[in-house]
């Protein structure tokens, strides 16, 4: 609290200068002013022991041999490769389909599209998309993509579901980015003769590419956390696809993320492994939201020129 | 374009419009993706989850309180699991709430820019950790904390069922964790949004800051917190992974020291193995919490758009 003191000094002392309260303390307005530092101090201390907490409990179960081996009885090995291997498969299979069709949504919505009922119901549908519970695209997945597509528990079950969930995420960045792409760019290029897809391709779509790619990054960082929608989609596999031919087979065949394996292992209560996966998704998001504020730093357009 | 002959201001060549024409009906069908995803998400849910309604009766599966699916004579009564969901959100939103829009007041009014910057990532930390990894927590750190206040309150008492310290209040308080990072940025925002002038009003006026926070900032930023609450309500109704080890999983009655069931949690239990009606009753659970997803997804649209009218 110390700290929190020292800045709070350090604030009271610029508008006692020049309020009329000559800085008049009034009670209410240190018992709120209280409140508020303890908030702060309870949200930042959250974080910091969440992470002390799972990287300082994990750690000394990471290692090369847990990074690179499959759990198995026989060889009496405990590794989470093949979580490791199934997370990628999603991540790059999800992104291969979502980002494509959030992007032309955005193109859409922000070139083509003028306001109006149908521009409204899309946006709605969007924001409706992005506010739907993981596990109710668990249930759509396994219903839908699982029966009635006969896809069973498999990747590509989880694959599907994850896309309809990381949709809204991929297009509302993409719109933002468009938004921010200022409108001489299009009337120059308009004006010079070109066709609106040649004007989107050649200049938008290079301008907005930075929001694209936070969109891109944020949608692999749900990705990784995603459990619900992976448990009754993509089931629970470990294993390594085979060479050749099984790394294209493995899409049809089920497997779980590092999320659900984590899952897994704290329900039957193995939490040395619970927390040496915590620990490496813990790492991940770390490095994700990195790349994030990386990416955000290059958004603006004109700065870049 | 390469191939273009001649230069020409028209573009009225036959195979670039048919280009064009595709690259605009190609954008369409992407827009119109969210439409299709939303519209079949809920014929599905509405298909898979009435069945359930008609076998066992709409009375006796919402509002009955005995769920016992495995017994020789089963019944399906979900009233509790409902009441736990709305009693566990509204807890969590009163704890989460009051922190997350205190913190968010600090970050945008009083922190100096250099604190403001070791905060911001903490909060992104927060926002961006898996729901598993804080449901192991809860289950490693919270629940043992819980259970010893569990053998101090009602030590020697016959008729509490002990729960190891997986009850209501423990999922609360991961409920109300999870929901921290979405009230304090979406709050930030709106806070952020409010015109300088209104402060600089209130403090010529004599007021305090303190003052002109609670009684100008926060009242010309209510539509953006109200938007951050119903979106954390949203977050703590739809969490599933988190909760479902620590909130205890038998069908109870929701009091702070009981174990409690979830909507959420139900369904991730049982899903697995669950056959006929019982899985047919586990879709009309989902059934019911979409309903209260779309309900809040609509009045959130309705808020919005009052917010903008406001601003106009």
């Amino acid at each position: 609290m110390t700290n929190a003191v020292a800045a709070d000094s350090a604030i009271a002392a610029e508008p006692k200068r020049n309020s009329l309260t000559m800085g008049k303390r009034r009670l209410s307005d240190e018992i709120l002013k209280l409140l508020i530092y303890l908030s702060v101090f309870f949200s930042v201390l959250l974080a910091a022991g969440i992470l002390c907490c799972v990287i300082s409990k994990g750690i000394s179960s990471v290692s090369w041999e847990f990074l690179t081996t499959v759990t198995s009885t026989l060889k009496g090995t405990v590794g989470i490769a093949g979580n490791i291997v199934n997370t990628l498969y999603i991540i790059v299979l999800t992104l291969l389909i979502a980002t494509p069709i959030g992007v032309g949504s955005a193109i859409y919505l922000n070139e083509y599209a003028r306001p109006g009922r149908l521009v409204g119901l899309i946006e709605f549908t969007t924001e409706t998309l992005s506010g739907i519970p993981s596990i109710i695209f668990g249930l759509f997945g396994m219903v839908f993509f699982g029966n009635t597509l006969g896809l069973g528990y498999s990747i590509l079950t989880g694959t599907l579901t994850l896309t309809l969930m990381i949709l809204p995420l991929i297009t509302r960045n993409t719109q933002e980015a468009l938004k921010t792409v200022p409108d001489s760019y299009r009337c120059g290029a308009l004006g010079m003769g070109v066709t609106r897809w040649y004007m989107i391709r050649t200049i938008l779509l290079p301008s907005a590419m930075p929001g694209i790619i936070t969109g891109i990054i944020l949608a692999i960082g749900r990705i990784v956390g995603e459990s619900a929608a992976l448990l009754f989609t993509a089931g629970s596999g470990y294993l390594l696809p085979k060479a050749g031919m099984g790394l294209i087979s493995k899409i049809m065949e089920s497997g779980g993320t590092l999320t659900i394996q984590l899952y897994l292992s704290m329900s039957k209560a193995n939490y040395e492994a619970a927390f040496g996966i915590a620990a490496v998704l813990l790492i991940i998001v770390l490095g994700i939201n990195l790349l994030t504020k990386y990416a955000a730093g290059k958004l603006d357009v004109n700065k870049n020129g | 374009m390469e191939n273009q002959k001649t230069i020409t201001i028209m573009g009225s060549s036959q195979n670039k419009s048919a280009v064009e024409k595709a690259a605009q009906s190609v954008f369409t069908v992407c827009a119109f993706m969210a439409v299709m995803a939303v519209a079949s998400i809920t014929i599905y849910m509405i298909i898979n989850g009435t069945p359930a309604l008609f076998k066992v009766g709409v009375g006796e599966l919402l509002l009955g309180t005995e769920w016992a699916p495995g017994a020789a004579q089963p019944s399906y009564g979900i009233f509790y699991i409902i009441l736990t969901s709305v009693i566990g959100t509204a807890l969590a939103v009163l704890l989460g709430v009051p922190i997350g829009v205190l913190t968010a007041v600090f970050l945008a009014e009083l922190a100096p820019g250099r604190v403001a910057a070791v905060i911001q990532p903490a909060v992104e930390l927060l926002a961006g950790i898996p729901s598993v990894i804080y449901g192991l927590l809860g289950v490693m750190i919270l629940n043992p904390l819980m259970y010893r206040l569990e053998l101090r309150l009602f030590h020697g008492s016959a008729t509490h069922q002990f729960t190891g310290g997986a009850n209501l209040i423990s999922a609360v308080i991961v409920l109300a964790v999870m929901i921290l990072p979405t009230v304090i940025n979406i709050s930030t925002s709106a806070i952020r949004a409010v015109p300088e002038h209104l402060r600089a009003a209130s403090e010529a006026l004599g007021a305090s800051r303190i003052q002109t926070i609670f009684r100008v900032v926060l009242p010309a930023a209510g539509s953006g917190i109200i938007t951050a609450v119903v979106l954390g309500v949203g977050r703590a109704v739809g969490e599933a992974m988190a909760i479902s080890l620590v909130s205890g999983s038998s069908v109870n009655f929701p009091l702070p020291f009981h174990s409690v069931r979830f909507l959420t949690t139900a369904i991730v239990s049982e899903m697995g193995y669950a056959a006929d009606t019982h899985r047919q009753v586990l879709f009309t659970i989902g059934l019911v919490l979409f309903t209260f997803i779309m309900l809040i997804n609509i009045s959130l649209t309705r808020i919005l758009k009052k917010g903008e009218k406001e601003n106009d």
